[in-house]
């Protein structure tokens, strides 16, 4: 007994220590003086302020920023309606394939999808003449695609552990569908929607892979800038740049799981 | 409409994906030459595919990816299986810190935690710096541009999709069961290997799947953290396209690796399926 426990304890504290030792070593060394990413040089910000008047890197944050948001809010819309046509629909035609095309996203390697849709709007490009350029609107639209499927598995397990006859109750009160919808049934699943919304933003701030494929000369994310420098090796202004992000999501993350642990609380 | 959306910018590629695969490569722009011609007669050809095929280079490839991917899939198992026990055998309250503790890294940017790890394995990387100050070598090792780093890499970005499932199956199990059988005389190991392991197992198997497929295509960890010999499929598919440039055969590339990813996908979708129903 106390033999097996000792074993997965230690597992354990292996397995956080492998989960956070890169990290923590990455917010050790971006207050490093020396120019040297590894060779320790005193206490410094200089990295920091560094990182503020380089107008490449602002640009790609905002830029990234502003596909974030715009593809994660599409993405929780068409995933919620996806999301709502897998659970209350019941069999309609293409049901299988609309399934198969809701998962397969989850798991298809990223140069997949990349290749795939850069080489739709290619041909899109010759026969309607759109995208005449890709950026912003093509990264959009392509994380839009693979976040959507993400929105809608999450509402559709909110979906399926709700109670149904809330929505059965209101209907035989005289509720119209879409008001019994925007009345009971939205107000229900919008913690999975805030969810999926939340995990939309960060997966198409996250990725890289799709997003080079399908941008064009001119338009970078900060994810490709980060990618462009990181080939050349560890330099102290990327540790400076995945601190403050690393410390930004964490502080996010935390905060999340606080108000949903209280939230828990009040219900339980 | 989401329908729509996904018809139009999910299935179609692969569809356009296939026709290109089919072309012929020509240095313009776009560099491959129409498999159909304007009366549609099929003008394609199959010699990508047969070169594909033929050619060592991307056979190699293609095993070593999936053997790779095998490795990398094993090592998370082996490192997920406890972790995901301990945690769902916690009290409730730390269950919930530890889980947090597993997802945060999850949401921090894969690209970063991918750079963290050549800070640590570099020549003159955190590692090599300290097993130096402590005496124990005297040459740095060669841990960066290695195997070793990509499955390091592998390892530690996919865990928490191995821990996840195989928590939330560890977690709805009953534990009265374990009871029973120690006290009808089952050893411990005993034990676990009759009920926790077989209880385990459709979540065992979602973390392997959702470990595999990803690793299959990985671009980003063997290009930072493996060294230039270390050509995995991702790798090859995205040098072809940018490096090369010859679209037709990256297509071809794309459409093998799908087909060999085929199997553990719809596998994937049949487990999900089964598990949501018994949910329900």
């Amino acid at each position: 007994m106390k033999a097996r426990s000792r074993f997965v304890l230690s597992m354990l504290v292996f397995g956080y220590a492998f989960l956070y030792i890169p990290l923590l070593s990455v917010i050790f060394y971006s207050f490093n003086d020396s120019a040297l990413a590894t060779v320790w040089g005193g206490f410094s910000t200089r990295w920091y302020a560094q990182l503020l008047q380089n107008r490449q890197v602002l640009d790609a944050a905002i830029l990234s920023l502003r596909i974030a948001v715009t593809s994660a809010t599409l993405a929780t819309i068409f995933g919620t309606m996806a999301g709502m046509a897998l659970t209350r629909f019941g069999r309609f035609r293409g049901r299988t394939l609309f399934t198969g095309m809701i998962t397969a996203p989850l798991v298809m390697p990223e140069v997949i999808t990349g290749l795939s849709l850069l080489l739709l709007f290619v041909s899109l490009q010759q026969f309607i003449g759109w995208p005449s350029q890709r950026g912003f609107s093509t990264i959009t639209i392509a994380h839009t695609t693979f976040a959507m499927a993400y929105v809608a598995v999450i509402v559709q397990s909110r979906l399926v552990a709700m109670d149904q006859s809330l929505e059965e109750a209101a209907m035989d009160l005289g509720g119209r569908p879409f008001r019994v919808m925007f009345d009971i049934t939205l107000p229900l699943i919008a913690p999975a929607m805030v969810a999926g919304w939340l995990l939309a933003f960060t997966l198409s701030l996250d990725d890289l892979v799709i997003a080079s494929f399908v941008s064009g000369p001119g338009a970078s994310t900060l994810p490709m800038l980060i990618f462009s420098k990181v080939k050349l090796g560890v330099t102290p202004d990327i540790n400076a740049l995945a601190t403050l992000i690393i410390v930004f999501v964490s502080v996010g993350v935390v905060l999340a799981w606080l108000v949903i642990r209280r939230a828990q609380r009040k219900t339980g | 409409m989401p329908y729509i959306w996904l018809l139009i910018f999910f299935l179609a590629p692969f569809a356009i994906i296939f026709k290109i695969s089919l072309a012929d490569p020509i240095i313009a722009q776009p560099p491959f030459t129409p498999s159909f011609n304007d009366a549609g007669d099929f003008q394609g050809t199959a010699d990508n595919f047969a070169f594909l095929l033929t050619d060592k280079l991307y056979a190699i490839t293609y095993l070593k990816s999936v053997f790779m991917a095998t490795i990398a899939t094993v090592l998370c198992l082996l490192l997920g299986f406890p972790m995901a026990y301990g945690i769902a055998r916690a009290s409730p309250a730390t269950r919930s810190l530890l889980l947090l503790l597993v997802v945060l890294p999850f949401w921090i940017s894969f690209l970063l935690r991918v750079y963290a790890w050549m800070g640590l394995l570099n020549n003159y990387g955190v590692i090599n710096n300290a097993l130096m100050w402590m005496g124990l070598i005297k040459q740095p090792l060669q841990l960066m541009y290695t195997d070793l780093a990509i499955y390091i890499g592998l390892v530690y970005s996919y865990l928490p999709f191995m821990i996840l499932p195989l928590y939330a199956t560890l977690e709805r199990m009953d534990l009265d069961l374990l009871d029973a059988a120690q006290d009808l005389g089952a050893s411990r190991t005993q034990a676990f290997w009759d009920i926790t392991w077989p209880l385990a197992r459709a979540g065992v198997i979602a973390g392997c799947l959702l470990v595999f497929i990803p690793a299959m295509g990985e671009y980003v960890i063997p290009y930072l953290l493996g060294g230039p010999e270390s050509l995995l499929i991702g790798r090859v598919l995205f040098d072809e396209f940018f490096v090369n440039r010859d679209w037709p055969m990256a297509s071809s590339v794309a459409i093998v690796l799908l087909l060999l990813l085929v199997v553990p996908i719809v596998f994937l979708q049949r487990s999900q399926a089964k598990n949501a129903e018994g949910a329900t």
